[in-house]
């Protein structure tokens, strides 16, 4: 039997003044998946998250996380980790991992065992007693994820989790993921960069315009383009060029084109029987940044590729 | 465990972080001793000026006397200075040339504050001094003169001086002095109310505008519905005023206690511990009210600057209802009174004033209750003016409601 998702949406709408920054979301995430939410800055990923979490009321639509009509009620069940980051500068470490832990129902005293024992995991035990004004920023980004999870949550909400982390600690918040999930945690998470949805996610939703343009899973989405082939012959020309697709892209002798539907024997038989000369010939799976040019459009693409007001000043 | 036990566990975990955050902090220590230290040394400062007043502007009565005259006058001054508090000093000079030349070189004298001269003791005594200080001092050096040639006389005659018994009956201050005091410690209590209500509105509004600075509010409003971070937020600072006066409330006690030894202290209409209970209510009630209404338009400000530009308006509106508190409390059974105990703003300092005056305890229970629906009433409204400004997040359905469920979310 298939667990119910653990995190619904429909038609969810949010307009600030004249700005309609979400426009009618729909959205399942599956129990026990990890499921990101794609889309270029201002396509509205961290407005519906908000409106997910219960922070803002939708204009429109409704939602169910882990069941419950209103997401505070499932607050203790879940754990977030927003976009901007935010601590308390005069709490120690140990102090804002507890201090989250207790926003979620966690009693204070076990809050600052578990804190010690997850500072000391992550190699942090030195900085349980300091204050977070005085922590890198790296230890106080991992500070943050650590009072994200303290009271073990069913469902992990985490808004641009890699911004603004350098690549050691990107590899390591991506094995953090990975392990939570593995726990059974269900892990929904927004991101501007395609690299991470593709190693991470399942399923992913892409959003462009206040709008989700595609929910499924990954495979799906890729799924959607066909296969590249590129081909390197060493003669340009011949009556072998009839097998090659209308639309095919050439440079030199170089040529680009969908697969065909009628598969890769025909076309190679006519290669050969032609003496087009093979050089090289390779067919490519379409990635998931493929995909996601040919669903949400070139220009989403090309908005994708923006860094977000954090890393621009960073 | 239901919504409102959430929502008030969920405020106590940010009162407590707010609480300890305040009170450990340095800038708590110096608003704790600040105060303190400025009374302190006023006090201080007072007393040694007072002190050094007192030294340099008591008169000086100077008697030219030979030694064989001195001491009727010496014993005389003796007795009459254990019965008459401020009697002026009483110097002695022997004669030296001609008296009303002495007596001018002496009244002269810069450095020195001597009021009057006494010349030609006691066969043809002479006063020599200015107007004023003749027409104020002469009847003194007058009753010490007599005093003591009235003992001279006795002693010589052989007769003994009677006994005077005196009974004493103490009896409590006449009516009018009562109700002066009364008076007075009505205006008090409306002032303290008002002096600690404005120290906390700025630190309201500054701590405020720092969650919003420092983004924890996202974490928070994910967590806990908003209700319960502005309850908590309001309970801290309820918590940190409490401390403070609790600390500078022990120290006053102890002045009052100092400053009336050994004299009766006014009594409120209602009797000290009745008042004293009153006047923590009052007091937390006029702090939950204009403290709600405070924090939701500190909600408003995105930063410093705003906070600032804020904090004039706010003093002054604070100031408009100090003064009309302060406008009613001897009126405070006519309309005008009676309207300010209503109007929820003047109320708490219009009734702290009756409690003062007045030993009726019934207004106050129904003055408490009615302050206790616009405390709900206001946090209510000042939670939804926090949901929209810092959150950005208007749903009209989720007003109004307190306790309940918002209907969107």
């Amino acid at each position: 039997m298939t667990p119910p998702p653990a995190i619904e949406a429909f038609g969810l709408v949010k307009t600030f003044g004249t700005t309609r920054a979400v426009d009618g979301i729909d959205l399942c995430v599956p129990a026990g998946s990890i499921f990101g939410v794609l889309g270029p800055n201002g396509a509205g990923k961290t407005t519906t998250l908000r409106m997910l979490l219960g922070i803002i009321d939708p204009d429109e639509g409704h939602r169910h996380v882990l069941g419950y009509e209103r997401p505070l009620e499932a607050a203790p069940l879940v754990g977030y980790l927003p976009e901007e980051r935010g601590l308390y500068p005069s709490m120690t470490a140990r102090e804002a991992i507890a201090f989250m832990g207790a926003l979620r129902g966690l009693p204070l005293a076990e809050g600052r065992r578990r804190a010690d024992a997850l500072l000391e995991e992550h190699m942090l035990g030195h900085a349980a007693k300091k204050a977070v004004r005085t922590l890198s920023k790296g230890m106080a980004q991992t500070v943050q994820l650590l009072g994200t999870l303290i009271h073990k949550p069913r469902v992990i909400v985490l808004d641009e989790p890699f911004s603004g982390l350098d690549a050691l600690n990107q590899g390591r918040l991506e094995t953090l993921i990975r392990a939570q999930a593995a726990a059974g945690a269900t892990i929904l998470f927004s991101t501007h960069v395609i690299a991470h949805a593709e190693r991470l996610c399942e399923r992913i939703a892409i959003i462009a315009g206040g709008k989700v343009r595609f929910e499924g899973a990954v495979d799906e989405a890729r799924n959607r383009l066909r296969p590249v082939v590129r081909l390197r012959t060493r003669a340009s020309d011949g009556p072998w060029r009839v097998a090659l697709p209308a639309d095919a892209g050439q440079s030199g002798n170089d040529w680009r084109f969908e697969l065909p539907h009628s598969g890769i024997e025909p076309l190679l038989k006519a290669l050969i029987d032609g003496n087009a000369g093979i050089d090289s010939l390779s067919i490519e799976r379409p990635g998931l940044h493929d995909a996601f040019v040919s669903i949400a459009g070139a220009e989403a693409a090309a908005a994708l590729d923006q860094p977000t007001a954090k890393e621009a000043l960073l | 465990m239901n919504r409102i036990q959430r929502l008030f566990r969920a405020a106590t975990v940010i009162a407590r972080r707010d609480y300890v955050a305040t009170v450990w902090s340095r800038s708590f220590l110096l608003f704790l001793i600040g105060p303190m230290i400025a009374v302190l040394f006023g006090g201080v400062l007072g007393k040694v000026g007072a002190q050094t007043d007192g030294i340099a502007l008591q008169p000086i009565l100077v008697a030219v006397v030979d030694q064989k005259s001195e001491g009727p006058l010496k014993a005389s001054y003796k007795r009459l200075n254990e019965q008459i508090t401020d009697l002026p000093a009483l110097h002695f000079v022997r004669p030296s040339g001609a008296p009303e030349l002495q007596a001018r070189v002496l009244l002269g004298e810069a450095k020195s504050n001597i009021a009057l001269v006494l010349t030609g003791w006691p066969a043809a005594p002479h006063i020599n001094g200015p107007r004023k200080q003749v027409d104020s001092l002469a009847p003194t050096m007058r009753l010490i003169m007599e005093d003591a040639l009235t003992s001279e006389a006795l002693s010589r005659s052989g007769y003994e001086r009677p006994k005077l018994d005196i009974e004493y009956s103490v009896v409590d201050a006449a009516a009018g002095k009562s109700s002066i005091s009364r008076y007075f410690l009505a205006r008090s209590a409306q002032t303290i109310l008002f002096v600690l209500t404005i120290l906390l509105a700025g630190m309201l509004l500054s701590n405020l505008v720092e969650e919003k600075s420092n983004k924890v509010i996202e974490v928070l409003a994910a967590a806990v519905p908003v209700d319960a971070i502005f309850l908590g937020k309001l309970v801290a600072m309820l918590g940190v005023s409490l401390t403070g006066i609790t600390i500078w409330g022990t120290l006053i006690a102890g002045g009052i206690a100092s400053a009336y030894h050994g004299q009766q202290i006014p009594q409120p209409g209602t009797g000290w511990p009745v008042f004293v209970a009153l006047g923590a209510a009052y007091y937390v009630m006029n702090y939950m009210i204009l403290g709600g209404l405070f924090l939701g338009i500190g909600s408003q400000a995105a930063t410093v600057r705003d906070v600032q530009t804020l904090s004039m308006p706010i003093t002054m509106a604070q100031i408009a209802i100090f003064a009309a508190g302060s406008a009613v409390v001897n009126d405070l059974d006519k309309p005008i009174g009676l309207l300010a105990a209503v109007f929820p703003l003047t109320s708490p300092l219009t009734m702290i004033a009756r409690a003062a005056q007045e030993n009726s305890l019934w207004p106050h229970f129904l003055a408490l209750a009615w302050q206790g629906v616009w405390v709900m009433f206001i946090i209510r409204f000042a939670a939804r003016r926090f949901r929209t400004g810092v959150l950005k997040s208007g749903s009209p359905r989720s007003g109004w409601r307190f306790g309940k469920a918002r209907a969107a979310s």
